[in-house]
Formats: structure tokens, sequence, C-alpha cells
């Protein structure tokens, strides 16, 4: 290593627990190209320098509590942290050498199907990654995130041809992604993967609401029901409805 | 003995012999005779019609007593003793378990020993009088504890007292943190122990020291004791001289032995001990003798519990406010590792944890499970599932303390660990730390009553403060505070002994009890981020006309307790070790070992009223933190962090406990059945799709 690489971090988090298995080490990095409709962290959109750390640093802190985090590890969220993959590539190399479990949670939106050198480096070192599928339609993506989700479903599928073990983060809001439609299409296209091992369905809430006013800036849900949780267990159940029927269909054609 | 045990050996005949049989050894008899249970939660009964009914009275009455302002009814004539009142019901019919404190649920009894004017006041403030009678006796008459202490105190300890940088002084109440072992009642019956206490009595004659004289004093009262609980049994239509012989007697003997203790004492914490373990011994036995079945060992233990969420005491509305509210402490301790490797769980450590479904949550009795890593996972399962649903568990480190204390130790109070029969505790409330600090630095005149009250020491007239200055003239001025409180707390336990001595608690000890000399501090975290602003920021101090520092100006930023950053959290440290020298230099009453807590739970906050601006930037009447928790806000890092710092406080020199209050919402713990967990998809889908159709 010529120079020294330093990440731009939002926060840190000694007790994670849910992101990822066990008690959890979790670092937010600072920057987020997207504009999730829903984002509950809007504070760590800005791509303006906030804290900036090296990777020892990082794995000092977490060897200071590393106690607590037996059956746990390291997760990177954000923001998102593959805006700075350098880095995450170098956390996560270094976290290997110690053993640390190694957790990503990312959108993939800065994927790129046609520069995979720098993803072939990185999930060397990851154990696990947290995909947030934010919608599986594209014009909906488009109008949720302002970004395509092509970027992401390229990801995934990567992952899976890498076979990279997954999470699948899916937050359900009503009227936006609460519509049967999407759920099944969501499990149809989740069913195609080979690396699937969890799905965490994330009832929408409106908790950030007073972190926008904070920052004075609208909160673009304003008015939109929270999920209450027998909403939340259906909008699983139709996933995972399609994903297993499809499942079913491709394993018989086999 | 031997012919003794023998002769008694028909109601233990099932049990396996040992050493419990020719001395007093409870935990013999638990090592000897307990089932360990690894098994689940599935076992467990419902509560029986006649606990639903009894229990919906007792919330009736509850409810009835909220209502009337926070009390039902007060005894202003009768002096509580072991024997003062008779048989009182819930309702007769319906009780397992009988005996109340009083001659009625919720009536709270009168305990001038420990000080009339507290007594008076506590009844003054929900509208009754104590019997002018019973107020000049206990005036003229009758010496109490409180009158003790204050013909002693100096004039120094009344203005510490005064000025709080001493403060919740055990000198106007009983002081609690003894814990009888209650089930030596169940074991051995009365006789026995009067037996023994006898021979105890006879082994302490030839030189009269003024040490043997008090202890032979203290023994005679003890056996008077036992012979009022022998009768307080009678009341209820019971011969409690003998050992139980089943699973209810048990539970009955063992009760009447702590209900014995709270009609005697009104202490501070009044904590029941390890039970379950012990009990599930006799309720086993019946169980597979066919005796009873396990809805009737739940009811019994329902029952049984139901009694403890009765026990009250006559406080004063300025005592509530200290402790938030009205607690007892009735802290049981559940479970736990033998030092053979064998856990003490047994299924009676899941009947009590289950009482709070039967019953519903409640804060008492406090229920304090024993956590190791090494508890059956059924165990800690249940533990999980009943916090879960109820918030009203307690759990202390058994791998920590059995290091200490064995395997047959229980909880007082919230922390304070002793085993049971063998040790207590003088409680001593706690010294303010964050307080002496401005002493330090005002050369001991108070900054809110700006008077001297420490010694003249010279103070800090720079105006910046410069921590080597500072470091120097705290040290010297925590040298003051621990010599004046440890002699406080000396002539408040001589007086106590003497006054107000806790003679049922005690017979249920051994006649050599070691003792603690429990200190306590506040504002740890306080110190610890003012230390370290001095240190690592610029503190400019700001001064009234006369020169004393009122408030502080912090220019710059400073590493705080509470994220495992060691510039800051080895200042903490070193103020535990620091402070704990400086006590262990000075006599303790009855040579106690003098250990030391930082457990203040709810009292913090009129201790933050009391404590004036501090270097670190906190506003005079900012609740200091509760024990060694960080300062609100200011851990930053994630609780992992924040635990780590507090976790860095040595043990050694905190022996009667470190607490950290903690609170979190139940998602920031985990998943619920939303999230579909790692193998249920992999389970579910490709080869096994049978379940599809």
């Amino acid at each position: 290593m010529t120079e020294e690489l330093f990440g731009n971090i939002h926060s840190i988090e000694t007790l994670g627990t849910v992101d990822g298995p066990g008690i959890r080490f979790v670092v937010f990095m600072q920057g987020c190209p997207m504009r999730c409709l829903y984002c509950h962290n809007p504070d760590s959109w800005s791509m303006s320098q906030n804290k900036l750390m090296t990777a020892d640093e990082i794995l000092k802190k977490y060897d200071g509590v590393k106690e607590f985090l037996r059956n746990g590890g390291l997760t990177l969220t954000g923001g998102e942290p593959l805006v700075q993959i350098d880095f995450v590539t170098e956390l996560f190399k270094k976290a290997k050498i110690k053993n640390i479990h190694t957790a990503l949670d990312t959108s993939g939106i800065v994927f790129n199907k046609d520069n995979i050198s720098k993803f072939d480096e990185l999930i060397k070192y990851t154990d696990l990654v947290l995909l947030d599928i934010k919608h599986i339609d594209d014009k909906q993506h488009r109008k949720l995130t302002g970004f395509s989700n092509k970027n992401v479903l390229d990801f995934a599928q990567y992952l899976s041809n890498k076979n990279i073990p997954v999470w699948i983060r899916h937050v359900v809001v009503p009227e936006i992604t609460d519509i049967e439609i999407y759920l099944e299409e969501l499990g149809k296209f989740l069913s195609s993967l080979n690396n699937i091992k969890a799905l965490d369905i994330l009832p929408y809430h409106n908790m950030a609401e007073i972190k926008y006013k904070n920052m004075g800036i609208d909160y673009p849900l304003k008015g939109t029901p929270q999920l209450t949780k027998q909403e939340a267990i259906k909008a699983r159940e139709i996933i995972l409805k399609a994903y297993k029927e499809n499942r079913y269909k491709r394993d018989e054609t086999k | 003995m031997l012919n003794l045990a023998m002769e008694r050996a028909s109601e233990t005949k099932d049990f396996k012999p040992g050493k419990w049989q020719s001395e007093i050894n409870v935990r013999d008899f638990i090592q000897k005779n307990y089932t360990v249970y690894e098994g689940d939660a599935s076992f467990l009964a419902e509560p029986t019609k006649a606990t639903v009914k009894l229990w919906q009275k007792c919330c009736e009455l509850l409810k009835e007593e909220h209502d009337k302002g926070g009390v039902l009814d007060m005894d202003t004539k009768i002096v509580s003793s072991i024997t003062s009142h008779g048989a009182g019901y819930i309702d007769k019919e319906l009780e397992t378990i009988v005996g109340l404190q009083t001659d009625a649920p919720l009536k709270r009894s009168m305990q001038p020993f420990g000080g009339i004017r507290m007594a008076e006041t506590a009844c003054k403030s929900y509208g009754y009088e104590v019997d002018p009678e019973i107020s000049e006796i206990f005036t003229k008459y009758r010496k109490t504890h409180n009158q003790g202490v204050f013909d002693v105190y100096t004039p120094e300890m009344k203005a510490a007292r005064h000025s709080a940088i001493i403060t919740g002084l055990p000198d106007a109440y009983g002081r609690g943190r003894i814990i009888g072992d209650y089930r030596r009642v169940a074991l051995y019956g009365i006789d026995r122990l009067i037996e023994d206490k006898q021979e105890q009595f006879k082994s302490l004659e030839g030189e009269m020291t003024p040490e043997r004289i008090q202890l032979r004093e203290e023994i005679t009262d003890q056996i008077s004791a036992l012979k009022d609980m022998k009768k307080l049994g009678q009341i209820y239509g019971f011969d409690i001289s003998q050992p139980a012989k089943n699973a209810k007697e048990a539970i009955q003997w063992l009760y009447f032995g702590y209900l014995s203790a709270i009609k005697e004492q009104n202490g501070a914490a009044m904590s029941i001990g390890r039970t379950s373990t012990f009990l599930d011994i006799y309720i086993e036995r019946d169980l597979r003798n066919g005796v009873i079945t396990e809805e009737q060992a739940q009811e019994m233990i329902d029952h049984f519990i139901m009694k403890l969420r009765l026990v009250k005491f006559a406080r004063t509305p300025e005592y509530n406010e200290l402790f938030s509210g009205d607690p007892t402490w009735v802290t049981e301790s559940i479970g736990g590792m033998g030092i053979d490797g064998r856990p003490l769980v047994t299924k009676n450590s899941f009947r009590y944890l289950h009482t709070l479904e039967n019953l519903g949550t409640a804060p008492e009795p406090n229920l304090t499970v024993l956590w190791s890593t090494r508890l059956p996972r059924g165990f800690k399962e249940y533990c999980a599932k009943i916090s879960i649903a109820t918030s009203s568990v307690q759990y202390e480190n058994d791998d920590l303390m059995r290091v200490t204390h064995g395997d047959d130790y229980a909880i007082a109070c919230c922390v304070s660990s002793m085993v049971i029969g063998k040790e207590m505790q003088f409680f001593g409330a706690r010294a303010n730390l964050a307080k002496c600090l401005l002493y330090a630095i005002n050369g001991g005149v108070d900054e809110r009553l700006k008077e001297q009250i420490g010694p003249k020491y010279r103070p800090i007239t720079s105006e910046y403060l410069d921590f080597d200055e500072v470091m120097e003239k705290y040290e010297d001025m925590m040298e003051w505070l621990a010599g004046l409180y440890v002699n406080t707390l000396n002539v408040i336990h001589y007086m106590h002994d003497k006054y107000c001595y806790e003679k049922a608690q005690m017979a249920l000890h051994d006649r050599d009890v070691k003792r603690y000399f429990a200190t306590g501090i506040a504002g740890l975290s306080v110190v610890a981020d003012s230390l370290s602003a001095i240190k690592f920021a610029k503190v400019k101090t700001i001064r009234d006309e006369n020169g004393i520092v009122v408030d502080y100006e912090v220019e710059g930023d400073f590493p705080k307790y509470g994220n495992n950053d060691d510039r800051v959290d080895q200042l903490a440290v070193n103020l535990v070790k620091s402070f704990m020298e400086k006590i262990r230099k000075h006599y303790t009453y009855r040579n106690s070992i003098p250990t030391m807590s930082i457990l203040t739970i709810t009292s913090n906050v009129v201790y933050g009223k009391k404590t004036g601006n501090t270097p670190d930037g906190r506003k005079m009447g900012i609740p200091l933190a509760p024990g060694a928790n960080p300062m609100h806000g200011r851990d930053t890092n994630g609780a992992v962090a924040s635990l780590a710092s507090v976790a860095k406080l040595p043990f050694e020199d905190a022996q009667d406990g470190i607490s950290n209050t903690f609170s979190i919402i139940p998602d920031a713990l985990g998943k619920d059945e939303i999230f579909m967990g790692d193998l249920t998809i992999d389970l579910d889908c490709g080869c096994c799709s049978d379940n599809l159709n």
C-alpha cells in the first residue's frame, strides 16, 4: 500500500442487531447517490467530507469491543458504502486477516457489469451481502430512487454467479411496493438466483420524518401510512410463494 | 447432634444424607438433593381458578391503594413486631400460603425503632397520626436509632449531610441489605435453630470483651426472635418448630421466616435470598410421590410470589422521591451455576419466572437471574422470552460473582452480593464525588450553599484549570471525604446495632458472620468527563463576586466516558481505585470489610439537583448519570462501546456492585418473525417442495 486510504464515515454503532447475523459493529459510510423517497438516513446523503478514518483505526475500535461481537461481525452500511469501494475492499481485506465476519449492506447501484475488476476483488473478502432491492419494476424504481434498477439486478445476478451469500432486504411501503404484482415479480426474480439465504422485509415507518424536519427538507412521503405487521407478513408470504413456485418449476425443468 | 438428626429423620427420610444433618448447612442440603432441569418451559401450568380470583382481589386492593394517593391504610397504634398482629388474609379460603405484615392486606405497619420522626412524617403525609402515646414512648423512654446517631454526629458530619456531599444515609430508617437464610426455617424447624443458637451462646463465655458482650446480647435477641417466629406460626395455625414435611409447608415455613423479618424491620431493601432451587427439592419429592400436581406446585409458588408483591412499608414522600416510587427490593436470585459445574437451574426456577405470566408483570419481587454463559439453553430461552414479554427480569453476572462468593450467594437490593446466612452488609449510601471535585476547586466551600463545608484547603485561583493542580487538590479532598464518610457510617451502624438490631434476620445467620462495610459513590461519569475536559480541552472558571467558582466554560472537545476511549476511561478507573484505597485506610465498624458500589439507579436525579455546575459543561440541577453510566447523550458509539467503558471499572475495587442502566426499544434488539432467517428458505424450496401442494 503506497498511500493510506481514508474512509468517509458518518458514524459507528457498536450494538448492531439488525444488520446481519449476531451482534455487529456497524460502520455507516457517508455519502449516497440515491435519493430514495423513504430514506431514513438523509443525514448520510452528502458526499462531502465528514469524519475520516483509516481501516486500521476502525479495526482498532472493533478490537476494543470484540468480546461482545463473538457471534457477529462487521457490517458496512451507509449511505452507500460502494461509493467508497476501494476503502471498503481494504477494510474487509484487513478484517478477514483478523477472521472477522464481513457483511456489506448495499443497494448495488454503483455496480457496472462491464467493469467488474474492483468487485471481483471486493467479494474475495465479503462473507455476506445485504442487498437492498428498492423496487423490482424499473419505472417505479426510477420514481422511488431517481435511478434505473438495472445495475441492482445485474449485481444480484453477479453475486449469484459468484455464489456469495445474500440476504435480500426490501422496504415494503403502502402504495409503492406493497402491491401484489410487484411483490410477486420480486419473488420470481429472486427464484432465478442461487445464493439467497434470507429475506428481510422492512416495514415502512415514518420515524425519519423528524430528521427531515431538522434538516429543513420536505418529507417526500408525508401522509403515507406506516406498514402494519400483518401487512408485512402478508407481503413476505406473497414474495415467498412466488419464489417457491418458480423455484419448483425451475427445478422440475432441470 | 447426630442423635437429634436421627430423631428428626422422618420428615427428611427421602433426602440424601450429608453434613446438613449434623450442622446448619443449607447449601450442603441443596447440593446433595437438587435436580437440575435442562428442558424447556413446556411443563409449566396455567394459573388455577383460585390464583386468578385471589390475584384479582389483590389488583383491586392495589388499585384502591393507588387511587387513595399511594397508601391504603396505616397502623398508628400498634408497634410492629413479629407477633404484634393477629392473622391477616386476602381471602382465607383461596390462599395456599398465608401471612401478612399486619392484620389486613396493604395496611402498613408502624416501625419506629429506626426513628420516630420518620414514622410520624410517613403517617402525616398520608393523613394519619401516630398515637400520641407511641410518640411519647419513643421520644421519652425508648431511644431510637435516629436519636442515637444524632446524639453522636459531629458538626462536620451534620454539615456534610446538609450539603449532600454525603447523602442517602440510613440514619433515620432501617438500613436493610441483610438477607436471613429463610430456608433454614423450612429445613430445620425453629427448635433446632434455637438449639444451635443456644450452643453458640454457650461457646461465648470467658473473657468478656465489648465484642463478646455485644454478640452474646445479640444471640439472646436472636433466640427470642426465633421463639417469636414460632408464635407467628401459631397465630396462623401452624407449628413451625419442626422441619417442613412437604412442599407446601416448606414454602410456608420459609415465608414465615421472611415475614418475621419484614414485620420487624423496614429496611431500604428487604431481599429474600435464593429460594427457588431449595424449594424445588420439596416440590420434586411431592411430585414424585404423587402428592401434588404441577398445577398445585405452580399455584403455591404463585401465591407465595403474590405475598411478596404485597410487601409494603410506611415511607415519607421524600424517601419515595429519592427512589422514584415505593420500592421494597424483595430480590430473589434465580439460577446461576454450581461450583461443581452443574447449573443451579431447576423446574422451580421456571415457576418463579412463570409467575410473571400467570399474574402479569410486576416490579416486585425483583426476580434476578444469576446469568452464566453455561446456563442450560432451555432456561436461557425462557428468560429471554419472559424478558421480552414483561421487561421484569433483572440479570447479574454469576460468572463474575461466583469467583468471590461461591454458589450459595444472593443479591440484596439490586446488586449487593452476599453468601446467604454467612455474610451481611452494613449499607452505607453514597458520597458525591462530583461535589467533591467542586470542593477541591473551591477550597471546601459548597458551590450551592456558599458555606464552608469541607476543610479550608487552598482553592484554585487561576482562570484556567490545570490538570495536575486540580488532581492534586482533588486527591486531598477525596482523602478528607473518605475519612468523614467512613466515620459517619461507623456512627450509623453502631447505633443501628444498638437500637434497631435485625434480630430476626440475624437469627438466620451463622454465629460469626462476615460483614461488608458498603460505601458507594455517585457522579463517576461527571468527574471522569470533567477531568478529561480539564486535561484535553481548556476549562475556564467563572467566579461570583466572592471569587467562588460557580460555572465553567469548556473550550474545545474532549474524550468522553462511554465511548471505549482509554484516555478518559482510565480517569474513571483511577478514580474508583483511588477512592476505594482511601476508604480502606480507615477503621470500619466491627472490623467489617470495606467495599464500594457505583450503583445509583434513581437517586442520581436528586443528587444532581444538589450539585452545582461542573467542569464537563453539565449545568446545576441536571441529573448525574445513574451508577456507572456515561452522561446522557455523550456515548456516541453505540451501546457496546458504552458498555465496554463501564466494563473497565475494576470489580475488586467496587465489589458491592457496578450498575449500568440501559434501555433499548425491543425492535433494536433484533428481528421478529417478519424476518425470514437463514435456513428456512433453503429448506422450503428445491428438493423438499412437497409442502407447496
